[in-house]
């Protein structure tokens, strides 16, 4: 089969790899349809994440059709239509058994602080992922879900981590009527982010950012006010500025690890690989919210320490909530929304990129080409 | 504003928002939203048929973080150790805990050596590695390369001319040190 394969930071290519197989009584192969590339798959592609090895394959944004299941699956038959969870899950143990399926403690033998990630490093598990012709999906009868006749491949494929994750931050942030709410990051998690704000009840949603193109979609399909930060000597004295001088009641980081905004912190990180993440973006939502408010975090940041003003966050009184998103809880109410109208998951989308130009694909997401929102990668079994 | 008791005023009203934002307030009640609270006990929602899960076969010793007290029932089998790169791995997660700096250093260390390997290995492969083709590169000509950077005022373009040299790098000093190996062996003879 087809797959797209790292060979080292910054480089991609599409690799005829042997298809997946059962390796457990509960794994279903899945053939894939439909795959995304993520922003946090950017970390992983320059090299940030401890023990990516050359040979992974990326993509933990995937939907597909199942094409083989396990002798112990009982819910999934060759032939269903299925979207997958970025998280892998086992459903019973104890962190499953509270609803925290991103925390899961029996699929990652390399790290017991994060629990199992498709196509994300062998820090997550070592599993292969869905940027590929085919995908070994473990947990059959917990992951996975029938997609809904109603819902689009393009629609479902967004549902797997993008959206679910922008619909869980508003969450964290524990919004209130009338909130202010501020999203570092036009980018897919948050423009999702600052659109579920408004469902929560947010009197007014700010974002920001640097690229127009994602601004420019902030305000369109997010319905936010927006602030492009290189316009502005300093974003934290703009954004105190136009909230009377109190700040936001509710802060979120949806853009974690190669924030740029600060040189010095994106270059130790996301270059020289220094810290864990260039906690640009962690920083202003700790100066950006109101003393007593909640920062609510999405980015994704590796293992290792960052450079975090935590002294701030503690004189301030804050709340800091954060966690990978439990995203098959999400799944019923997002269903919901999207029925209703009121959320049309593929409208960030901006490029749909067949799998054999996958290395044109990264790099056009890597460099903002294009106005790059969102790529879509298309297999060719698709 | 912050120096008085009361919350600055909104520039809209509720029934602005409510007409201008598609669903806005739908889940205004906490009990509408599914990550609230964030915990809760329901062991039998996932679905599962199992309290411990059954074991995957381990077809070669699994290296896992000395946090956990066996390796995970499942886990993942993509690329597994080997050659040097393997060696620094395997001695990072037999050593050191997640808590250890010296762990993921030790481990980001690696995937450069590994990166070091597999270009040596695809060398004497059919399929070559071709620095270039594999950065995507080919795409600033075909997705306006210039356009999308020059008069935007990104934040970013500023540190853009650090991923090439990222990427080089290690090719030039890989040839540098080809080149002078070839040259001591062929001086060497008579």
């Amino acid at each position: 089969m087809q797959a797209m394969v790292y060979r080292g930071p910054y480089r991609v290519r599409v690799e005829e790899k042997d298809r997946p197989v059962i390796e457990h009584p509960n794994d279903a192969i899945v053939r894939v349809t439909r795959a995304a590339i993520c922003g946090s798959d950017l970390h992983l592609y320059h090299g940030m994440m401890p023990d990516t090895r050359v040979g992974t394959t990326f993509g933990h944004e995937f939907v597909g059709v199942v094409d083989e299941v396990g002798s112990s699956v009982r819910r999934l038959k060759p032939g269903d239509r299925v979207m997958v969870p970025f998280n892998i899950f086992c459903g019973t143990c104890f962190f499953c058994a509270r609803g925290l399926y991103s925390n899961c403690h029996n699929v990652n033998p390399n790290a017991t602080a994060v629990g199992g990630i498709y196509g994300y490093s062998h820090t997550t598990g070592g599993y292969d992922g869905g940027q590929a012709e085919y995908v070994r999906v473990p947990f059959a009868d917990v992951g996975p879900s029938l997609i809904p006749e109603w819902l689009d491949d393009d629609d479902a494929v967004l549902l797997t981590d993008a959206l679910a994750t922008g619909y869980f931050g508003a969450q964290l942030g524990g919004i209130v009527e009338g909130d202010v709410v501020v999203v570092f990051g036009a980018g897919p998690v948050g423009l999702y982010a600052a659109k579920s704000a408004w469902l929560m009840g947010a009197g007014r949603v700010i974002v920001i950012d640097h690229l127009n193109d994602r601004l420019d979609k902030a305000r369109t399909f997010a319905h936010a006010e927006t602030y492009n930060f290189t316009e502005y000597d300093d974003i934290i004295v703009h954004l105190k500025k136009i909230t009377e001088h109190l700040g936001a009641d509710v802060a979120i980081d949806a853009v974690g690890a190669e924030a740029d905004g600060n040189l010095l912190q994106h270059v130790t990180a996301a270059k020289l690989k220094l810290q864990g993440g260039s906690p640009v973006a962690l920083n202003w939502a700790i100066d950006g919210v109101r003393k007593g408010g909640t920062v609510s975090v999405m980015g994704a940041y590796g293992p290792m320490f960052s450079a975090v003003k935590f002294g701030d966050a503690v004189n301030k009184g804050l709340t800091l909530r954060m966690n990978q998103c439990p995203v098959k809880r999400q799944w019923p109410r997002l269903f919901e929304h999207i029925r209703n109208g009121y959320l049309k998951p593929s409208d960030i989308v901006t490029h749909r990129i067949p799998l054999e130009h996958i290395a044109e694909a990264y790099h056009i997401f890597s460099a903002k080409l294009d106005g790059c929102i969102k790529p879509l990668i298309i297999p060719n079994a698709a | 504003m912050a120096y008085t008791p009361d919350k600055p005023k909104l520039p809209e009203s509720t029934e602005q928002l409510r007409a201008r934002i598609p669903g806005w307030g739908a889940d205004l009640d906490p009990a509408d939203r599914p990550s609230v609270p964030q915990e809760v006990f329901d062991p039998d929602f996932s679905g599962a048929h199992w309290e411990f899960p059954e074991r995957q076969p381990e077809r070669w010793p699994r290296e896992r973080s000395i946090e956990h007290k066996f390796v995970t029932p499942v886990f993942g089998t993509a690329c597994p150790p080997r050659g040097l790169s393997g060696a620094i791995r395997r001695y990072s997660y037999a050593k050191f805990s997640e808590g250890r700096a010296a762990h993921w250093l030790l481990l980001l260390a690696a995937d450069r050596v590994d990166v070091a390997e597999s270009v040596l290995r695809s060398l004497a492969s059919r399929h070559p590695d071709n620095p270039i083709t594999q950065t995507g590169v080919r795409a600033e000509l075909s997705h306006h390369g210039l356009r999308s950077r020059l008069g935007q005022n990104r934040a970013d373009v500023v540190h853009h001319p650090l991923d090439p040299i990222i990427v080089a790098a290690p090719w030039i000093a890989g040839a540098g040190l080809a080149y002078v190996l070839v040259r001591r062996v062929v001086s060497r003879r008579p």
